[in-house]
Parts: structure tokens; sequence; C-alpha cells
């Protein structure tokens, strides 16, 4: 998975101040996401206000880390010159099961075998020595 | 207060896309445009006290209506942009009309032009929010590829829409380039067969579904309905419009399938006071084959779901019982990057003008418009009729 050799580096996360308890909890292989104390409503990504109700009471709660792929599309040429070697890449939108929605790419799972609705599980990938991202697999 | 007929189209001017810059910049672009719409709609230079226009994407910068104000030596009394992507010329029509309407000033010139070369794109990208950049770009969710193809897989679940559905829209679109002489895909017809066995880029969209970026721009210009009666083209009315936003990445948009397209062509529609059954044309954003044909159920020509089954059923060519992007959508014509919904309005207007030539839409008096920017991310709907 490694792209050193390419001109490109791959994109990686540009953390704020914000988000970093989300990159810190998935590098600890935890998937965390901000919840409103106030409205109780779920928020992805991370924010200083709940985007429902505009409420700063926001705590990081863990969550499940399972969901099901709403949808997908599998990536034949890269859409970004720094993943050209993770071709094909799955692409994916994963709904967690506490309802917010997150791009994210399907592993462990060969392109024909995948479904729209089918259920999948976190799957932490320690890209690099600093960032893990947050992927899934079939559950 | 309704906007409805208060101001008009009098007058536009459209380059032919290319791939290369071939020495031409944004701005050089569009002061060409600029000058022959100017001319079009028969006025003065020194008439335009207005002005509305798009940072183009090869450009991208602030302060951008003061660099083409400066570029023009233009005096307005109204002027700024408008950034909602490809909806950003749809977008300029009725802010034009309201600045008009409001006394701010008496002509606007929309303009928009672009350039693209793909190695200095790549070199410098135009920004894109921080939030996309952090969440959706390291899983491969940059550009609009893979967005598109997960609003098509998820309406084929949903609702069995086919590919071969989808590259009818491909088909159709590339008749109706045929007979557009600007077009930049305008020397073959193409068949079902051709798109989907063209390069399969993003599951499940293929090469010939996804729009060619260029260099190109366009220019129109708006006025009000009592100094349009003195232009000598047939002036073209604003009768309403609509607009709608609610996420800028589409993994946040509520629903995949259901687009933003309803809200802002129900509002269009109900402002110009017309049913979908008067419609004589529409000219819908395409960046993709599954942008058409969302856009279509979704400002109301069929039911939720049905579009496939409406485009089999349907001509979608200039001469067909349901013209679509007459011009060959930005699939034949070329999308000239901010330009490229620029195209979509200036078909509208040109066919409502009676200036269509070979693709000329018989009898066309009402047609819709519609600009999408991002990933179905901002939706204006308009429309667009020859009597005020």
């Amino acid at each position: 998975m490694s792209n050193q050799a390419t001109a490109f580096p791959r994109p990686v996360p540009a953390i704020t101040d914000v988000s970093r308890p989300y990159w810190q909890a998935a590098r600890e292989h935890r998937l965390e996401l901000q919840r409103c104390d106030d409205c109780n409503e779920w928020i992805f990504y991370p924010r200083q206000v709940c985007s429902e109700c505009l409420s700063s009471a926001l705590s990081w709660r863990q969550v499940s880390g399972l969901g099901t792929v709403y949808s997908y599309t599998v990536m034949h040429v890269p859409p970004h010159p720094g993943l050209a070697d993770d071709l094909p890449l799955i692409v994916a939108v994963v709904k967690l099961d506490e309802g917010p929605q997150l791009t994210t790419n399907i592993v462990g799972c060969e392109p024909e075998n995948m479904v729209v609705d089918m259920p999948v599980t976190v799957y932490f990938d320690d890209i690099d020595e600093s960032i893990t991202l947050v992927k899934f697999k079939p559950l | 207060m309704s906007l409805r007929g208060k101001a008009a189209i009098t007058g536009y001017a459209e380059m032919a896309p290319q791939k290369k810059p071939e020495g031409k910049t944004s701005l050089g672009i569009m002061a060409e445009m600029a000058r022959e719409a100017i001319a079009d709609a028969g006025l003065e230079k020194s008439e335009i006290d207005g002005l509305l226009t798009a940072c183009s994407l090869s450009d991208f910068s602030m302060l951008w209506p003061s660099a083409v104000v400066e570029y023009l030596h233009l005096k307005p009394r109204y002027f700024d942009q408008v950034e909602l992507g490809g909806a950003s010329s749809a977008g300029m029509v009725w802010r034009a009309a309201a600045a008009i309407e409001a006394g701010m000033c008496n002509t606007v010139l929309c303009v928009v032009g672009d350039t693209w070369d793909s190695r200095l794109f790549m070199a410098k990208p135009p920004p894109f929010p921080a939030t996309e950049a952090e969440f959706d770009a390291p899983y491969g969710m940059v550009g609009a590829n893979p967005g598109y193809a997960l609003i098509a897989q998820r309406h084929m679940h949903e609702f069995g829409t086919t590919p071969e559905q989808l590259a009818k829209v491909a088909v159709d679109q590339r008749t109706n380039g045929c007979a557009n002489p600007q077009a930049l895909f305008g020397d073959k017809r193409i068949t079902i067969d051709d798109v989907l066995s063209s390069r399969m880029i993003a599951e499940p969209l293929h090469l010939l579904e996804i729009v060619s970026p260029a260099t190109g721009g366009g220019a129109f210009i708006v006025t009000s309905a009592d100094r349009a009666r003195h232009s000598p083209n047939r002036p073209v009315y604003l009768l309403g419009a609509g607009e709608a936003g609610e996420h800028s990445s589409i993994t946040r948009a509520p629903n995949m399938t259901h687009s933003l397209v309803k809200p802002a062509a129900d509002h269009a529609f109900a402002m110009a006071g017309v049913s979908r059954e008067q419609i004589d044309f529409i000219q819908p954003y395409d960046c993709y084959t599954i942008t058409v044909l969302v856009t279509i159920e979704d400002a109301g020509f069929c039911a939720k779901g049905a579009g496939g089954r409406f485009i089999e059923e349907h001509d979608l060519t200039w001469s067909g019982d349901f013209p679509c992007n007459t011009h060959g959508g930005q699939l034949s014509f070329g999308q000239p990057g901010m330009a490229g919904g620029m195209s979509h309005v200036i078909e509208g207007v040109r066919q409502l003008m009676g200036r269509g030539g070979e693709r000329q839409v018989d009898g066309a008096t009402i047609g819709y418009v519609n600009g999408n920017g991002g990933i179905m991310a901002e939706q204006c709907g308009l429309i667009l009729g020859v009597e005020a």
C-alpha cells in the first residue's frame, strides 16, 4: 500500500484541533464520534457545535463500528495520483448503525462481491507511523 | 414580490470549447465573450452597469470580480461573483434580475471563462473545503467521479435503473452534439454499445458517461423588461427561479438519490406559474449521465425512480418528444471548467430566441434550465420564456 516510489504522496488527513480526538481514537483502533449532550444528535465529521441544535456541549463517545454500505464504487482509474497503486479501489459511503455516514474504503472484499446495503464492520488501517484510516470490511 | 417577467436576457456569446488553452487565458476569454455578448445585445460597453462572474478554476483567486472589472475597464454599480460550482451561471440569471428590480443597476453582464491544462491543474488544483480534504480525500473521494458513481450505484439498487438507460442519455445528447458545430465531440454519433464498451472509470460509470474538461467560456446580458423591448434579439424573460443546497460532500447528503433539484424546480415552476407539460425543452446540467436522469425525475417530468424507463421511452434529441440538452450537453459540447454551466443557460436562450439553427426546437416558447454544482450540492432551476 506504499506509494513512496511515486512522485505524488497519497492524500492524508490534515488534522485540526477539533478533529484530533477522532484520529487519535482511530490510531488506538477505536471508533469515536461526537454526540450532542443537549439534543443527542450523533455528529460526523467533528465540529465545534452541534449541526442540529448549534449547542457547544459535545462529548466523544465510542460507537459500535457496525454499519451498512449505503453505496460504493469500484475505481478503475486513480481518483488521485497518490492512490495509483491502490486500484481497483472500492470507495464507499458507510451508514453507521448510530446514523452518521462516512466516506471510506471497503477492504477484504473482492469488487464483484460488493452489494449495496451489505453489513460491514470497522477496520483500522495504519497507513503510516502517525495516520490510521477508518475503513470497513464485510461482517 | 416575484421576479417573474421583470428582466430578460437580450444577447449572448459562446466560445466553441477546445481541449487546450492555445494561448488564451480565462480573463482573456471572458473579455472576448463580453465583447461579443454586448454587441449581440446591441449595446455599448458603457451601458453595462452590472457584472456577475464566476472565478475560473484555472485562476482561482480572491477578489475575482474586481479583477474582471479591471481587465474590462467596467464601472459597475453592482458586481459580485456567484460561486455555486456548475450552478453559478444559472444562479447569475435571477441575481441579475433581482439587482435590476431592486434598482441597483440596469444591465448586467454575466460572464465566465476558463482554461484547461491537465498538467497545470494537477500542479495547482483549486482548493476544496478542508473538511473534504480531511475526511473524504484520503479514501479516494477526490474530484467528481466517485461521488456521481455512488449516486448511480445507489439509484440502480433502489430503482432498478440499468446501464443501458443511463447510456441512452449520452447517445441522444451526442446526436444533438452532432447538430452543433461548436461541440467538442460532434463528429460522430454513438450507440449504447459504444458507451457501455468504453472504458470503465468508476463503476457503474463509463468514459462516455463523463464530461471531458475543456477550455471555453460564454456570456449573456440581462436587462430590465422595459429595456429589453429595444433589443435586436427576441427577449428571453426570466419567468421563475429556485435554488437549494444542503450538503457539500455527497457523503453528507441526507439522501443520495433524491436530489435538491426538486425544491429548486418546484420554486421555479411556482414562480413562473407554468406546468411541466408546458415545457418545450430542458437543458439540465450534465456532468454525468446519472445527473440528467436524476434531474428529469426530481424536476418532476416523471415519477421518482422512473427516470430510467422515461429515458428509454422518450427521444431526448432536439427533434424528439422530449428535447434535452439540445446543444449536446457538456457530454458532447465539452465542459469548460467553471463555464460549463453557462452552456445550458445559453442554449436555453438560443432556442427561445429561435437561433438554434439546424437543431432548433420547433415553436419553443418555454424552457427549463437547471444548474448543478459540486456533487449535486448546488441546484438552481430556471424557467425561461418568450413572453413576460
